[in-house]
């Protein structure tokens, strides 16, 4: 096991003007561990894993990311384009709206096949037959894959955003409520889907989620935010059978009551 | 009121400096769109203005100019540009292709090879190869500074998913010198592989983008495609009426009003040449033979 | 019947001479002299100075009477021929404080220093036809006031400036500005070049802009602060000279719009400005652009960018008519290469799918 994080996040700090959105978080994250982030809304978490993305600017802090030479390298102090080719290869980004993660007058072949194609593949046959692989991988009928994904409900969807960051195979997927606005028994297939692709492709994942069933059932460890702070953090199962900080108590226990 | 003298040319000198300086840039960098400060020319923008500044920017009094549009010399856009340089810079012009150090275009490439010394100078309404894609030029300027092409290719893909090949017909993206994506104007795509390692200098201007671009002789020109679905330029399946020609591009002529048909060079000068060597096809003898339609 | 596709000289020669015919009109009319353009159709020869972006009025007439009164294209023969102009220099900026008033009107103060001056206006007229136009006459002469007193006539702008109240425009006053026929136009573009842009804009594009904005598209709300119209000299400072010199006077209309703002990260809540200024007496040209131009600071402002014109690229892309008109009318020359291809891959497309189609009919039938 490596003495190196594959991702480390230093002292972020997000402002909007006057109000601070995240405050001082740090935080490592270990090649195939999977994260949660969680809190209320308004506590700070999707800005948090938005700056750690690079999507806004932070005001303070540092992200760190691991390259293949197992150096920490700063990702404000990589070059543009070794930092688009990195967010395209090794990393992935599943948002809570599959709108804002697809191409919706592409077809499903196509949103699969973006990220191959971007990455140099140059074989039509040979991308579609990777595309066929990953919709079945991803419950949805290879027969759909020339349909674009408006025609698609909400959970497929979701899904074939997920296949879409998965193709190639990235060492880190962030995700943003990848089961918000699902119904409850859509939800619980995709978690069960999630769950087995970081475990088969051995993926680090960090998860916000406003919902401590899914930290209960994807993470490893968990966050807790409250008011742009990380008030507690530990291995999932203790924070959530033996809450430290108040308001992880009051958080648990208006589930328990719900 | 006395009207004022143009310059040679009609641009200005100092205008022709900035463009001359935007093409050793283009040269430089083959297939980079290089932004340049068009000016109004006396035609309407996507009549030829960029082909006309980048004309008169490397036109000499020893040049020789043939202008075509679709292939052809006589038509009016055409016979309008040749006849503006003919008068701004007193220059000699020709139909002949060989003849020829200077060519105009608009829409085609010449049948006959272009060789070492001649400039061939592209008229181009739309220089950015992926703007249907995306139309916003700050986010076009990144994907080629990048060289992230991926979106383009996705386009390709979704033709072939959906047609069973690449339904590009004319304007054709081409990949310069392993390099930039580029527009190769509206040329059909039959055109394409005479970009190739062509010895002639293409130059290419877009004057209501404000764009010039250019591809150095014997560069290489690939035009986009995947490795099991390779580029296949087309062309009507027939002979030239008049010459009889199997090997260029055809226009069809719609010939009376039962759906009558005629296939016939839309390269004016290699019909004519062709004729002249006693290549005779089916319709010869054809009215549009004598030339002038009009 | 065989029809004509390819024009040759000898139509293009005649179709020129039918033009010059169809300009000249009934023969029995009297000719209409560049002169009478010039002073009685004066807004149409404004608005060809603002878009040729070339103020000469004898020339911008002579554009009109050339173009049959299209004022498009009257505006693109006035910037075909600026374009062979040499470039001398630019001015030393104008001082609209210091304008000769023929108008000036406030909707943010009742009464202020130097006061409302009417001037001409269509603005309280009933757009009723008035038939006594159509014969010739004399006019009678317009009643006027006294000078004003020393013509002190403070901008608006500046009154809310000595308060801090509204945004201080940032920007190097001596340094030479960005000149949008030297230099592409790149983005982000910055305001000066955006204000070149607006001001060559067309008339119509520049209002429906304008328009979308108080529509709910990119709302600023929006105040008439000052809208002045007059005269102002046009002053150079050649280097070997030291010193400024007066080169002549132009007219102008100036729109300075006051707009809220919220206030931003760094900062507080303040009234900003939108700018307009067009040649001649063009006051919807001007009102138009300096809404827009309010718009278009969305971004610097850290507002959202959401509407049309907000957009930078969008409306700057769009606003120039030469361009758009040269462009849409492109589609008039001959296509017929690229829509021969076109032809050959629908043929070839309809072809393959009527072959799959029958495919599975041809199995039944086994």
């Amino acid at each position: 096991m490596s003495a190196v994080p594959l991702l480390a996040v230093r002292d972020l700090t997000v402002r909007f003007g006057r109000r601070v959105a995240v405050q001082h978080a740090s935080f490592e994250l270990w090649p195939g561990e999977v994260l949660a982030i969680v809190g209320e809304s308004g506590s700070g978490k999707t800005t948090l894993l938005r700056a750690v993305h690079g999507d806004l600017p932070a005001d303070g802090g540092r992200v760190l990311y691991r390259l293949h030479d197992g150096t920490l390298a700063p990702l404000d102090g990589l070059a543009e384009p070794v930092r688009r080719h990195l967010a395209r290869t090794e990393w992935g980004f599943v948002h809570q709206n599959p709108r804002d993660g697809l191409r919706m007058a592409v077809s499903a072949g196509g949103n699969v096949g973006e990220r191959l194609m971007a990455a140099g593949m140059r074989h039509w046959g040979r991308i579609r037959a990777e595309a066929t692989q990953w919709l079945r991988r991803v419950e949805i009928d290879p027969a759909r894959i020339d349909d674009p994904p408006r025609t698609f409900s909400g959970g497929m969807q979701q899904r074939l955003q997920i296949a879409r960051v998965l193709v190639t195979r990235p060492r880190l997927v962030l995700m943003d409520e990848p089961t918000g606005g699902l119904d409850v028994s859509v939800q619980a297939r995709l978690l069960d889907l999630i769950r087995g692709l970081v475990a088969d492709l051995g993926l680090a994942a960090v998860i916000v989620t406003h919902d401590l069933a899914v930290a209960r059932l994807l993470a490893h460890r968990m966050l807790v935010m409250q008011g742009g702070r990380i008030v507690e953090s530990g291995l999932t199962d203790q924070v959530l059978d033996d809450p430290q900080h108040p308001y992880s108590q009051l958080l648990v226990a208006s589930v328990l009551q719900a | 009121m006395s009207l004022p003298a143009y310059s040679f040319a009609y641009l200005d000198e100092q205008t022709k400096r900035m463009i001359r300086r935007a093409l050793l840039k283009a040269v430089a960098i083959p297939g980079y769109q290089v932004p340049f400060a068009s000016r109004e020319m006396p035609l309407a923008y996507g009549w030829g203005t960029g082909g006309m500044q980048v004309t008169a920017a490397v036109i000499g009094p020893d040049d020789v100019l043939k202008v075509i549009d679709q292939g052809a010399d006589d038509t009016t856009n055409a016979v309008s540009i040749r006849r503006f340089f003919a008068l701004t810079a007193g220059v000699r012009t020709t139909e002949r292709t060989a003849e020829a150090t200077i060519i105009q275009t608009r829409h085609r490439i010449p049948e006959t090879p272009l060789a070492a010394g001649q400039i061939l100078v592209y008229q181009v309404p739309q220089p950015e190869p992926l703007r249907k894609l995306e139309p916003r030029e700050t986010e076009t300027r990144r994907m080629h500074a990048l060289a992230e092409y991926g979106l383009m290719h996705v386009k390709l893909y979704e033709d072939i998913a959906r047609h069973g090949r690449i339904t590009l017909s004319y304007d054709y993206p081409v990949l310069v010198n392993g390099r930039h994506v580029m527009a190769p104007s509206p040329i059909p795509s039959f055109d394409n592989p005479k970009m190739h390692r062509s010895p002639a200098l293409q130059l290419f201007g877009a004057g209501r983008e404000k764009r010039i671009y250019a591809v150095p002789p014997y560069t290489d020109v690939v035009s986009l495609a995947f490795e099991d679905h390779p580029f296949r330029p087309w062309k009507a399946e027939a002979a030239c009426g008049l010459c009889g020609a199997t090997e260029t591009y055809l226009d069809e002529v719609v010939v009376d009003d039962r759906g009558g048909r005629l296939f016939v060079c839309s390269d004016t000068d290699y019909c004519a040449e062709r004729r002249k060597a006693g290549h005779r096809g089916a319709a010869a003898g054809h009215a549009l033979a004598a030339g002038e339609g009009g | 019947m065989y029809v004509a596709v390819k024009g040759g000289e000898r139509a293009i020669a005649a179709s020129h001479a039918v033009l010059a015919e169809t300009r000249r009109g009934d023969p029995a009319v009297p000719e209409l002299g560049v002169d009478q353009i010039e002073q009685q159709l004066g807004h149409a020869v404004d608005r060809v100075m603002a878009e040729g972006a070339l103020y000469d009025r004898t020339l911008a007439a002579l554009a009109i009477k050339q173009a049959q009164g299209d004022l498009q294209e009257a505006a693109f023969l006035l910037r075909a021929y600026r374009t062979t102009l040499p470039r001398f220099c630019a001015s030393v900026p104008i001082d609209t404080a210091r304008m000769t008033i023929a108008r000036r009107i406030s909707a943010t103060y009742k009464d202020l220093p130097g006061g409302q001056i009417l001037g001409p206006t269509y603005d309280y007229t009933h757009r009723l036809l008035d038939a006594a136009l159509l014969e010739a006459g004399e006019v009678p002469p317009a009643p006027r006031a006294p000078e004003p007193a020393d013509a002190a006539m403070p901008r608006v702008t500046a009154l809310l400036d000595q308060e801090g109240l509204i945004r201080r425009e940032t920007g190097d006053r001596d340094a030479e500005p960005p000149d949008l026929t030297r230099a592409p136009l790149t983005f982000p573009a910055p305001r000066a070049l955006r204000l070149q842009n607006l001001a060559r804009g067309d008339e119509g594009f520049v209002l429906a802009m304008g328009y979308s904005t108080q529509r709910g598209y990119g709302g600023t709300h929006p105040f008439a602060g000052e809208i002045r119209y007059g005269t102002v000299a046009v002053e150079i400072a050649p280097e070997e000279l030291g010193f400024a010199i007066e080169i002549g006077d132009i007219a102008v209309t100036e729109c300075q719009m006051i707009n809220q703002f919220a206030g931003s990260r760094t900062e507080p809540p303040q009234f900003t400005r939108g700018y307009g200024l067009a040649f001649g007496h063009s006051e919807r040209k001007a009102m138009g652009m300096a809404l827009v131009d309010r718009a278009l600071m969305s971004r610097e402002l850290g507002e959202d960018v959401t509407a049309p014109a907000q957009d930078e690229e969008f409306v700057l892309s769009h606003s120039d008519n030469v361009e758009a008109s040269g462009f849409v009318q492109h589609l008039k020359l001959p296509h017929y290469v690229d829509f021969q291809s076109e032809l050959e891959l629908i043929r070839r497309l309809r072809q393959e799918a009527e072959a799959r189609l029958a495919e599975p009919s041809r199995e039944a039938a086994e």
